[in-house]
């Protein structure tokens, strides 16, 4: 793993759009404002001493009661060719449970999106098919947030029941 | 005595001058062993020789969904060797098969592919549940598994384990077997095939 300071670079960069950054032996995480993740994914894409090439993976979190906003969205990067990583976290309330699609950036966004879409209840602006991509159509609800019941059953898709 | 003792006592009698006459004609024959002939005749119902037949081929379809098929599998290899009992030969089309061994967690969405697989089965057909998971859902009391596969299916054996070894399944199996020559001949196993 490469030494670069990905966070300094943000902070540079995006100095009031970060929140709150940690470091720990290298893995390192941003927390950003929730408008700005397109705008600082494009840069970390874009610019030839980070070259995020590959969104790894993007889900979220659901921080019911211990948190001021309920949601938070995280998205994995990494660069293939300078092999360095770096997480960016957005809090979202539950509120406003809509997020910037990142497809425009990376392709495997869209699948991803689709997915926190799914079972977080998140929608995610400009996306170009948010639908439910594990859970039937008929299903109700958003299984992965806390407050989803666990004895909850749904109707069983199919002639009986 | 009732009209029944009558109708079996009838058909016996019947049957011993079947089997008489088949000796005489043998005796005309002078065949050596007439004798001997007429003691290996075997009388029985037709319902029980076809139960016999199905107990003993046994035809599994292939329906591995968890670690459960990797013990499914397992029964099948030579060490534990199901073909002992008949049951060995798995097939990968439903239409071929008349046992669906149920071999592991059935989610929501897998529900109605069960459902379908199960009804392209040619009757006769029994189904067992394997492990803990196909039997009640298992560890996984949540929004995706179904809570037991008889909620979508009628079961006939189920086998407890998580999973259950070869052994257990092949004992599960035998129980079946048992279960089918039972029936045998009797107005449930005829209502299977009709």
């Amino acid at each position: 793993m490469s030494d670069t300071n990905i966070i300094q670079k943000i902070k540079d960069r995006f100095g009031d759009a970060v929140l709150e950054d940690h470091n720990f032996r290298g893995d390192q995480t941003v927390t950003l404002q929730k408008e700005k993740i397109v705008e600082v994914t494009r840069f970390i894409k874009d610019e030839p001493s980070l070259d995020m090439d590959y969104l790894m993976d993007l889900t979220a979190v659901d921080y019911m009661d211990r948190k001021p906003q309920r949601f938070e969205v995280v998205y994995h990067f990494y660069s293939s060719t300078l092999n360095h990583r770096v997480r960016l976290k957005i809090p979202v309330s539950e509120e406003d449970c809509l997020v910037d699609t990142l497809d425009s950036l990376y392709k495997s966004a869209n699948w991803f999106e689709r997915e926190v879409w799914d079972l977080y209840g998140i929608k995610f602006k400009g996306h170009p098919n948010m639908k439910r991509i594990l859970l039937y159509e008929e299903f109700k609800g958003h299984p992965l947030r806390k407050d989803y019941p666990i004895n909850k059953r749904q109707p069983l898709i199919g002639p009986m029941n | 005595m009732g009209l029944m003792d009558e109708a079996v006592d009838n058909v016996e009698t019947e049957i011993n001058n079947l089997k008489l006459n088949a000796k005489e004609a043998l005796d005309q024959l002078g065949a050596e062993f007439s004798g001997a002939v007429y003691d290996s005749i075997l009388t029985t119902k037709l319902g029980k020789v076809v139960g016999w037949a199905q107990k003993n081929a046994l035809w599994p379809a292939t329906f591995g969904l968890a670690c459960c098929a990797i013990e499914m599998m397992a029964m099948a290899n030579s060490r534990w060797d199901a073909a002992r009992f008949g049951a060995e030969v798995f097939r990968a089309s439903p239409r071929q098969a008349d046992l669906m061994i149920v071999s592991g967690r059935v989610s929501q969405k897998m529900a109605p592919v069960l459902k379908r697989i199960y009804n392209q089965m040619p009757e006769p057909k029994w189904v067992i549940a394997m492990g803990a998971c196909s039997s009640c859902g298992g560890i996984f009391n949540n929004y995706a598994i179904v809570q037991g596969v008889d909620r979508v299916v009628p079961v006939d054996v189920y086998v407890p384990g998580c999973p259950p070894g070869p052994e257990a399944l092949l004992y599960g199996v035998i129980k079946l077997q048992e279960k089918i020559l039972k029936e045998a001949g009797s107005e449930k196993a005829r209502q299977r095939v009709a």
